[in-house]
């Protein structure tokens, strides 16, 4: 059994996620803003199988709210074994390019306050030399494109963070996990037509299990936007820019 | 707001609506442009137009996918309308409870079993699917929300099972499980060289078997008439491992360019089907491939090619059974067209609680048919026709051409039921059933409110 803290345990990809690890038995501290939807999956859960399970309500760009809870977080696990972090929003560009505000919010929401929870989380895990910090990122933080780069520079700043992260912490047998989705279908791309290269949830969810299992470093999920990314990051910016992309 | 194009599981038609989703049980109704309609979509595993809604707007419900609690003494699930029945039994059948009634796909959601009262091999002992509905949550499009069960709400209890989804939004449900010792069953397969022998198996099948049901060689005739297999079975006492519910490992990975059932691979396969070895011998199996054959083969619909197919599900009363189940099969043997899936089930005497409910005591004869355009319709026609001296009906489930008149007289309660649907609520079948009829949906108010 492990002792998992899920922050943005609400999202689509971390409940496909929570499922998986409720089944093998896994004791689970939930975090999110919506507390109803918190009570309704940790009823879900403890009918799939976790023997313990909490929910805690945090809005994440409450940076000032983080230490508590995780104080919370390890009162009540006993100590964190895998922190998964999962929330963030998918920022509206158009909107984005017009409005300071808006992007500062959203670069808030899905860098800054990811940064200042994984600071706290790794000092905790660095003294107990032992756990697994995974982080979804995204294969939008490979490159920027112009039709979503508030998303995918907020996402590209979490990766270069992890993979810092992960030469500091490795010595001390910290695992840092950067988890990179490509399109999936959730509630977060409702509003998107859906082609071939879309994943379900459930799919995203068990390679993340898998790349814990594994303590992975980098993992795409699904396994084909690793060479599609390669060509994506490989294409010299001279014709990069011309892209409809 | 997203459109989709939409097929329901007969790939007759293909439609556009804009689709709605909800992310819990907790959310609102959505707000549609007045005078727009909405007609809650599960798993889509309907054949015809009953879960589609042309021109107008579909509430996916697969997102409503949660358990709520599990009783393990008392055999009582509880869950969201948009889970499948193959996760609940993933969960319930190593605790030892099995559903009460299960169709021949465990990819359909306990919303659309309880909309469609959906009904097995098991009839003659179980009834329906809604019989074992303890209570659900229906949302209406105006906000409210009513807890309906035979005590509570009654007659939205009976509108809404069997009532197509146009009553409004189900949010939850408990279900009543069933014991069992394990995910075996006992099974029995006996070769019947036609209807009177089907009839006289039947007979003596039903009371020591929980499960009975018959594969017939749709084109055989005169002596042969309506030979087919037998299938009877029992959950098994003895244990057999739990495997895992799988659903689509096998697929049927692209459109058929034309539909690879015809009149000469039909012959063959029905030929090699009932000739087939190992007839009579008592065997195990797993639950899964006994109820749910055909779950393992993602997308095996698409073996009819583009232009889709048709089921005609009919129940004939009794006891017109016998004689008018043989008119239908010599009817459909001299046309040479039908299917390799053709089930005939004698239905028992529990009445389904349903206002719409399509079972009822009887003989009821399920055949595919790929669409071949007016050649088929005339066979319909035909069909409807030895339906209608019989007193039998359709089932809406499987319905994409039935005549309205055929409905509305074989489905007497359709007028009292109009009265229980939301008023937002309609569906490509509901508007063909009831066109030139002055309809008032949704007239009754609700009588209690939870």
């Amino acid at each position: 059994m492990s002792r998992i803290l899920v922050i943005g345990a609400t999202s689509a990809i971390a409940e496909a996620t929570e499922r998986l690890l409720a089944a093998r038995g896994d004791a689970l501290y939930l975090v999110a803003r919506n507390e109803k939807m918190l009570a309704a999956i940790a009823a879900d859960l403890t009918v799939r199988g976790s023997p313990r399970i909490a929910t805690d309500s945090l809005d994440a760009n409450d940076l000032s709210a983080h230490e508590a809870m995780l104080e919370r977080a390890e009162g009540f696990l006993g100590g964190i074994d895998i922190a998964l972090l999962a929330y963030g929003t998918l920022p509206d560009q158009k909107r984005c390019e017009s409005s300071v505000e808006l992007t500062v919010r959203e670069l808030h929401t899905n860098a800054i306050s990811v940064v200042a929870l994984l600071i706290r989380l790794a000092n905790r895990m660095q003294q107990r030399r032992a756990g697994i910090i995974a982080v979804i990122s995204s294969v939008a933080g490979d490159r920027g494109r112009g039709s979503n780069y508030v998303y995918g520079s907020a996402k590209a700043l979490v990766t270069a963070f992890l993979s810092g992260l992960r030469q500091r912490l490795r010595p001390c047998g910290v695992a840092v996990v950067t988890i990179k989705p490509g399109f999936v279908d959730t509630p977060m791309t409702a509003a998107f037509r859906k082609g071939v290269l879309w994943a379900k949830p459930e799919r995203i969810g068990r390679g993340i299990v898998r790349a814990l299992e594994r303590k992975r470093s980098t993992v795409y999920l699904p396994w084909f936007w690793r060479p599609i990314m390669f060509v994506v990051r490989a294409l010299p910016e001279s014709v990069f820019m011309r892209l409809p992309l | 707001m997203v459109s989709q194009t939409v097929s329901s599981w007969g790939n007759l038609a293909r439609s556009s609506s804009v689709v709605y989703g909800l992310r819990s049980r907790y959310e609102a109704f959505p707000a549609i442009p007045a005078g727009a309609t909405i007609l809650p979509y599960g798993n889509g595993r309907s054949y015809g137009d009953s879960c589609l809604n042309p021109g107008g707007a579909l509430l996916l419900t697969r997102s409503l996918d949660r358990f709520i609690a599990f009783d393990r003494d008392a055999g009582l699930i509880t869950c969201e309308a948009g889970i499948l029945l193959a996760d609940i039994l993933q969960l319930t059948v190593p605790a030892g409870w099995f559903l009460a009634v299960v169709p021949g796909t465990s990819a359909v959601t306990v919303g659309g079993a309880i909309a469609n009262d959906v009904h097995g091999k098991n009839h003659h002992r179980a009834g329906t699917f809604g019989r074992h509905v303890r209570q659900f949550e229906l949302l209406r499009s105006d906000g409210q929300q009513l807890t309906c069960s035979p005590e509570t709400n009654p007659d939205f209890f009976g509108a809404t099972i069997g009532g197509l989804g146009l009553t409004g939004l189900i949010t939850c449900a408990q279900l009543q499980l069933r014991r069992i010792p394990g995910a075996g069953m006992d099974l029995e397969v006996i070769r019947f060289a036609n209807l009177d022998e089907f009839f006289r198996l039947n007979e003596v099948s039903d009371q020591n078997f929980e499960y009975t049901v018959a594969w017939i060689d749709c084109l055989s005739r005169g002596r042969s008439l309506g030979r087919g297999l037998f299938q009877r079975a029992n959950h098994s006492a003895s244990p057999l491992g739990h495997a895992k519910v799988r659903i689509g490992h096998l697929a049927m990975p692209f459109m058929a360019p034309f539909s690879l059932v015809n009149t000469a691979t039909l012959r063959l396969f029905n030929f090699l089907y009932y000739h087939r070895p190992g007839i009579r011998r008592r065997r195990r199996e797993h639950f899964q491939s006994f109820f749910f054959p055909l779950d393992s083969v993602a997308n095996w619909n698409r073996l009819y090619g583009p232009r889709g197919f048709y089921q005609y599900q009919c129940v004939i009363p009794e006891p017109a059974g016998p004689e008018a189940t043989a008119q239908l099969l010599e009817k459909i043997a001299r046309s040479g067209q039908g299917s390799f899936l053709a089930v005939l089930k004698q239905f028992g005497s529990l009445s389904s609680p349903g206002m719409l409910s399509f079972p009822r005591c009887g003989v009821t004869l399920a055949l595919d048919f790929p669409n071949t355009g007016a050649r088929i319709e005339r066979l319909f026609t035909q069909l409807d026709e030895i339906l209608a001296a019989a007193g039998g009906r359709l089932y809406p489930a499987k319905d994409a051409r039935m005549p309205a008149e055929l409905f509305r007289h074989a489905y007497p309660r359709w007028r009292e039921f109009a009265r229980y649907v939301d008023p937002a609520c309609s569906s490509g079948f509901w508007r063909r059933m009831t066109q030139g009829e002055v309809v008032l949906n949704g007239a009754a108010p609700p009588t209690e409110r939870a």
